[in-house]
């Protein structure tokens, strides 16, 4: 036993907890040498599927992307017409607010080939590529797709990260393109206008969304997005590189441009063709461009993770959303582009005017002028996209 | 704490051999009392800590899909501030002209509510926390308002010509710095107003009674003795200001990006682990050793 006691100070306390905390961690990390790969193979990591037994879903979605009553906000009349035609009880969830912070949440759980709770989620074209690459998708019973087979835009199918139309489902699309508010400068119809005109200097965002971005940049160099060299992609990047040196573009945005355009802090923009249509709605002078090298196309698709124990219910759903009046009553409401051949003359029964829209329901002239960007392999991704986070400052 | 400790050796020593089990659990007492708290900090801050250094280390040529090898790769760091030092200097500087800003408008607060406000001393502190009860996030979305192109402030200082014809704030370092300012006063202003609370004013009195001009008595008497508050405020300031990214993401451009823009980049967007890793780590050791340079320049050892 010791003679003197010595009295607990904070120093002490604190050198103790952090130090026994060190050994503990640094034993724990070293022992594991790192993190284990996150690839899962069909085999490696099969997934049970309970719908027989079970009637339920858990749904994914961004926010303000289902139609809802218009008394009553917590009413989904599309969701509840399939609740009441299958029985299946939904759990719908407006939890994706970003496709890269919704990679952090759900990534530890499917990289160790665990369930993510969630039966369908809905991810962009690149997040829904890099899930597939990364074996974590379950692929889909085309035969229980038959509303799919029949109706899904021909734009959409074979895309280059799914090319067998079995992993990822559009739930909406849309288009990147220009944007600009007539109240503040005149038209714009090229990206290189946006670039260089000098009254637009220091009022021009483009997206942080290095697709679509990227994507227009390309095309106004005559080059094929859904295909292209790194030289290619190079060459984008230093006209993207000489705007932003210039301080003609201002910011690279998410969302946030939009509320920025209708004040006219800005005044053209690279923009999402749904954020332009809720803009015209208020103020008809701002107006989206299709510019005329071609514009972006890109999908949010329905996608059934690994794990996902109601694969049969989540597939049921898919192709219920893929009937041509379901689809109709869905875009009349969130404004995007509506993936569903037939949808357009369901439409004509809602609401005239959006069936005539271009941005709702593109003819074949906007759809031959659309890209979807090349699915890149892990490396391609890190390479451009830290390439690109350096022209944009991050 | 130091009543706690002394408990066993009184107790111990007082009963000329005590019992044996009675004193060993006496002796268990701090440490279990403080079990919770350490469990927690070993938990939440301890461990993770451990493994971001180690993440900080891992072989940079390693991905997600492949996992990441732990190779002692201390190339990272040296590589990681070559690529982006000027963001990591650019955080230092906007906190720093952001916390001189700040002191010269919440020291005059501060003193103002604690020494002058009588029975509005309540309502004013409310004042000053209000905003808190906001969120972050939509404090500087405000701001966006504010300082907007068509707005009436950018209108203003156009009019005086304090602003060429397109001048603007919004996306200018300014608006960064403001943003910083405005979104960590209060973290300022309630440390150094609870020191000068309890400033003495007979004090004061008696400075002036012996010939002390107003600003020697406060260099003298009103500045020593708020240094606790002072110094607190100022840290409780600066780290948090320094490793912000929300205000040069809102109000800024790329041009104006901070250390915590890239870090955010590295780890969510160009899944560059090693690198958001090491970043981290640097600006916590920087911080750190600001604010330890700091300490000991302010001659203050109570507040470690």
């Amino acid at each position: 036993m010791r003679s003197a006691y010595r009295p607990l100070t904070r120093r002490g306390l604190l050198t103790g907890t952090l130090g026994s905390a060190a050994l503990l961690a640094a034993g724990g990390t070293l022992a594991g040498c790192g993190t284990p790969a996150a690839q899962q193979t069909e085999e490696g990591c099969v997934s049970e599927d309970l719908s027989g037994t079970e009637k339920t879903l858990a749904f994914s979605n961004w926010p303000q992307y289902m139609d809802v009553d218009e008394d009553d906000e917590s009413k989904r009349p599309s969701l509840d017409g399939f609740v009441s035609r299958t029985g299946i009880q939904v759990t719908y969830t407006e939890d994706v607010n970003d496709n890269n912070e919704f990679f952090g949440k759900v990534q530890n759980q499917l990289a160790a080939c665990q369930s993510t709770g969630r039966d369908i989620m809905v991810l962009t074209d690149w997040m829904a590529a890099r899930m597939i690459r990364l074996g974590w998708i379950q692929k889909l019973d085309k035969a229980k797709l038959p509303n799919v087979e029949a109706n899904l835009l021909p734009s959409l199918r074979s895309r280059p990260f799914d090319a067998e139309n079995q992993l990822a489902v559009p739930w909406q699309s849309g288009l990147a393109g220009l944007a600009y508010n007539g109240r503040v400068t005149g038209e714009i119809r090229t990206v290189d206008e946006l670039l260089t005109r000098p009254d637009l200097k220091g009022k021009v965002t483009a997206l942080s969304e290095m697709r679509d971005t990227m994507g227009l940049l390309l095309m106004s160099n005559g080059h094929n997005p859904a295909d292209f060299t790194a030289a290619q992609f190079d060459d984008a990047l230093a006209k993207l590189k000489r705007a932003v040196d210039s301080g003609q573009i201002r910011r690279f945005t998410g969302n946030d441009y939009a509320p920025d355009l209708a004040k006219g802090d800005i005044a053209a923009c690279v923009g999402w063709s749904g954020d332009i249509i809720q803009l015209g709605f208020e103020d008809e002078r701002i107006r989206f461009v299709v510019p005329d090298s071609g514009v972006m196309l890109w999908s949010d698709n329905m996608l059934v993770p690994n794990q996902a124990s109601h694969k049969a219910n989540a597939e049921e759903l898919i192709n219920y959303y893929y009937d041509p009046a379901v689809a109709a009553q869905l875009a009349a409401y969130v404004n995007y582009i509506c993936p569903v051949q037939g949808a357009q003359a369901e439409m004509e029964k809602i609401d005239p005017e959006l069936a005539a829209n271009p941005l709702i329901f593109p003819d074949e002239a906007m759809l031959a002028r659309s890209r979807v960007f090349m699915a890149l392999d892990e490396q391609q991704e890190r390479e451009y996209e830290t390439k690109f986070q350096q022209v944009i400052g991050a | 704490m130091s009543a706690l400790a002394h408990v066993p050796i009184g107790s111990g020593q007082s009963a000329s051999p005590p019992p044996a089990a009675r004193s060993g659990r006496y002796r268990l007492l701090p440490y279990l009392l403080l079990l919770p708290g350490a469990a927690w900090l070993v938990l939440f801050f301890a461990v993770p800590l451990v493994q971001l250094a180690a993440a900080s280390l891992y072989d940079p040529t390693g991905s997600i899909s492949t996992g990441y090898v732990l190779t002692w790769a201390f190339d990272n760091y040296p590589t990681a501030l070559r690529a982006y030092w000027p963001q990591f200097a650019r955080s230092f500087l906007y906190a720093g002209i952001a916390l001189v800003l700040a002191l010269l408008m919440g020291y005059p607060l501060a003193y103002a509510i604690a020494q002058k406000a009588g029975r509005w001393k309540n309502l004013l502190l409310v004042c000053v926390i209000a905003p808190m009860f906001t969120s972050f996030l939509v404090r500087t979305l405000a701001w966006k308002t504010i300082l907007s192109d068509n707005g009436w402030l950018v209108g203003l200082l156009r009019d005086v010509h304090l602003l060429g014809p397109d001048g603007r704030l919004l996306a200018t370092p300014i608006a960064v710095v403001l943003g910083l300012t405005y979104n960590f006063l209060p973290f300022l202003v309630l440390p150094l107003y609870a020191s000068l609370e309890r400033l003495d004013y007979r004090l004061l009195e008696a400075s002036s009674d012996l010939y002390a001009s107003p600003l020697k008595t406060f260099r003298r008497v009103t500045l020593p003795l708020s240094m606790p508050g002072l110094i607190a405020g100022t840290l409780l300031f600066f780290i948090p200001a320094t490793g912000d990214y929300i205000n040069a993401e809102l109000l800024g451009t790329p041009n104006e990006y901070m250390i915590g823009n890239v870090i955010d980049s590295a780890f969510l967007v160009r899944l560059d682990y090693p690198q958001g890793a090491a970043l981290s780590f640097l600006l916590m050791s920087t911080i750190l050793a600001v604010v330890f340079v700091y300490l000991r320049r302010a001659g203050t050892e109570e507040v470690l």
